[in-house]
């Protein structure tokens, strides 16, 4: 019987629609897959069975009943902590929302809901999505299943985990800086930013408002566009949310795996390459550029000069918007509350105890320092100039797509790290975005796809950019590059490199 | 630029409202001074004549209908509030003593 975890969201649908399977059988496959692999792995902080199969049992009957359905109805999907969700656990990777139920439902949440998607449960991630690698969450780290002693990325790296470990088909991620790309990248998985007011991002507990984007995470390009169709479009409860009605991203990503990208323009960012960047993903981002060449695109090299200055304006840029939007967890509303151990307990001094104990080290780090960026004397030499650093950013942009359609480099500089190796050290932990950033802080679109393995044998993601509004550019270029890179491998994917998972019914140890 | 010290951060630390132990306080002077240093060079490179950007979109904010919209219910939220009381948010003292 075919492994139902093993097949990708748009073959599963497909299953479910013609009733060869149900969504029973999905779901339950993939919460046993979960119950055998996610102890090592540690992708999921609540795992949310009861209710899964109680959504699939229902949209089984539905379909049974003739309803017609939605494209994606009965696929589980696993959706990150830092989005929440009615009546189950959300905390963001946080001991100060440790076991805090949510009152509603995020905008993007009710519309998995409404298409009939199970959730399987809440990923892991950095302590409100503060960082690279999940070893700033405050329930332990997830495990990069290539190898369990190397981080999945982050701080979406649950996410990226879950769908890399076949234990979901999908998820939900948000990128305040690469989170949903560079987890992608390193976990040989497909991952997409959206344009900035694509998806809602009502229910996201914020990180930088001007920044956060939440997106789909998946095992292809299709699956990826197929979930960003689910979630995209209008809000009316979040006033950044874009307008005008999307098109179809399912319909780009399918006409993109025909593979001819005949008259499209590709620009390589001259600065999002060479120094810094590990040979192994070099050589897999060259080797990609040449099959988008055989694939009829146009080559050329573009410049992005204010590049150089982005890491910089990011890091005042987000910590100062964190140091406000994380003012809201004082201890008074929702949350934990620790009152001082001595001294007079007034509201000020129990926000304050409540802060210190309830926050982890990098999100302390983060906060003092966009308190001091946004303090007087040194808002203008800081935020402001960061904020001017964006306006470039942004020119750059504009420049480089008068001569490309889409742009590209390397997601991230290397492949995944080990634990501990620059967990102390914030700066080198901080240039791991290094090429992902640019898109943030300009509110493009990019999207993350395996190219193949670095020569340490580790996956190595390649980026796509587009102009902001333009996602259809990513779904269609990325999917020709991966048909071309399947058609090159024989038919096999970067995962079907990665070493397979011990499961806890073929092993003792790891009942442990 | 300016350096951060342990009585910086001390003070930075009392306007986040975040308690921090001696150690805490120590460590994130060093580590804030490494990043200040590293992200001071924004200043130089944006002239007086460069825009600042705050949005990535721009979009003009548009006013809903003034009428009554839906709103969560009372005991949802409070069943989540660390203490509450009569249908309201239990905190603690505003003022301390010698205000």
């Amino acid at each position: 019987m075919t492994d139902l975890t093993r097949l990708t969201a748009a073959d599963l649908a497909e299953r479910l629609r013609s009733g060869e399977v149900t969504s029973v059988e999905a779901t339950q496959a993939h919460l046993d897959r979960i119950a055998a692999v996610d102890g090592p792995v540690h992708a999921f902080l609540h795992i949310n069975s009861e209710e899964a199969l109680a959504t699939a049992a229902d949209v089984d009957a539905r379909r049974a009943a003739g309803e017609d359905l939605h494209e994606l109805a009965g696929v589980p999907i696993a959706v990150k902590d830092v989005v929440v969700t009615k009546d189950q656990v959300t905390t963001a990777g946080s001991k100060i929302l440790d076991g805090w139920i949510p009152p509603y439902d995020a905008t993007l949440v009710e519309k998995l809901r409404a298409a009939g998607m199970p959730i399987l449960g809440k990923t892991n991630m950095d302590e409100f999505a503060m960082g690279s690698s999940t070893e700033h969450s405050a329930y332990g780290p997830t495990r990069n299943p290539w190898d369990l002693d190397r981080i999945p990325g982050g701080s979406g790296g649950g996410s990226a985990a879950a769908v890399a470990a076949y234990e979901a088909p999908l998820a939900i991620g948000t990128d305040t800086g690469g989170s949903i790309r560079q987890p992608a990248a390193v976990t040989g998985t497909v991952g997409v930013k959206p344009t900035y007011g694509s998806v809602s991002r009502y229910g996201l507990i914020a990180l930088a408002s001007s920044l956060d984007q939440a997106g789909p995470c998946s095992r292809t390009v299709l699956d990826s566009a197929l979930l960003h169709d689910v979630i995209g479009g209008h809000d009316p409860r979040d006033s950044t949310s874009l307008p005008e009605p999307a098109p179809s991203y399912a319909d780009a990503a399918r006409a993109g795996a025909t593979g001819d990208l005949t008259g499209v323009r590709v620009g390589v960012v001259r600065e999002l390459g060479g120094e810094g960047y590990q040979p192994g993903v070099r050589a897999s981002f060259e080797a990609s550029l040449d099959h988008l060449r055989a694939a009829g695109a146009e080559v050329v090299e573009v410049s992005c000069p204010s590049f150089s200055a982005a890491l910089a304006a990011y890091y005042l840029i987000l910590p100062s918007e964190a140091s406000s939007n994380l003012a809201k967890f004082d201890g008074m509303r929702f949350g934990l509350r620790v009152e001082p151990a001595e001294g007079p307990v007034t509201a000020e001094r129990v926000m304050a105890a409540t802060r210190g104990a309830g926050f982890g080290p990098e999100v302390k780090r983060r906060i003092i320092l966009g308190t001091y960026a946004l303090s007087a004397g040194y808002y203008d030499a800081y935020y402001g100039s960061a904020q001017k650093v964006r306006t470039l950013i942004q020119r750059d942009f504009a420049a480089a797509f008068e001569a490309a359609d889409v742009l590209v480099s390397p997601t991230a500089p290397t492949t995944a790290f080990r634990f501990g190796e620059k967990v102390d050290d914030p700066m080198a932990m901080y240039l791991n975005d290094v090429a992902t950033i640019p898109a943030n802080l300009a509110g493009i679109p990019g999207l993350s796809l395996p190219s193949g393995l670095s020569d340490d044998g580790l996956p190595v993601g390649f980026q796509v950019l587009a102009p902001a509004r333009a996602d259809e550019r990513l779904y269609r270029v990325g999917a020709a590059l991966e048909t071309r890179l399947l058609a090159a491998a024989g038919g096999a994917g970067v995962l079907a490199d990665a070493p397979e998972l011990e499961t806890l019914t073929d092993t003792t140890e790891a009942a442990r | 630029m300016s350096t951060i010290n342990a009585d910086e951060v001390a003070r930075l630390a009392a306007l986040a409202r975040i308690d921090l132990t001696p150690e805490e306080t120590d460590r994130l002077a060093g580590d804030l001074d490494v990043i200040v240093q590293s992200v001071a060079t924004v200043s130089e490179v944006a002239g007086d004549d460069v825009p600042a950007t705050s949005h990535p979109i721009p979009l003009t904010n548009v006013l809903r209908d003034d009428v009554v919209g839906q709103t969560l219910p009372l005991e949802d939220i409070l069943a989540q509030a660390p203490q509450a009381e009569d249908g309201q948010f239990a905190v603690p003292q505003i003022l301390g003593e010698e205000q």
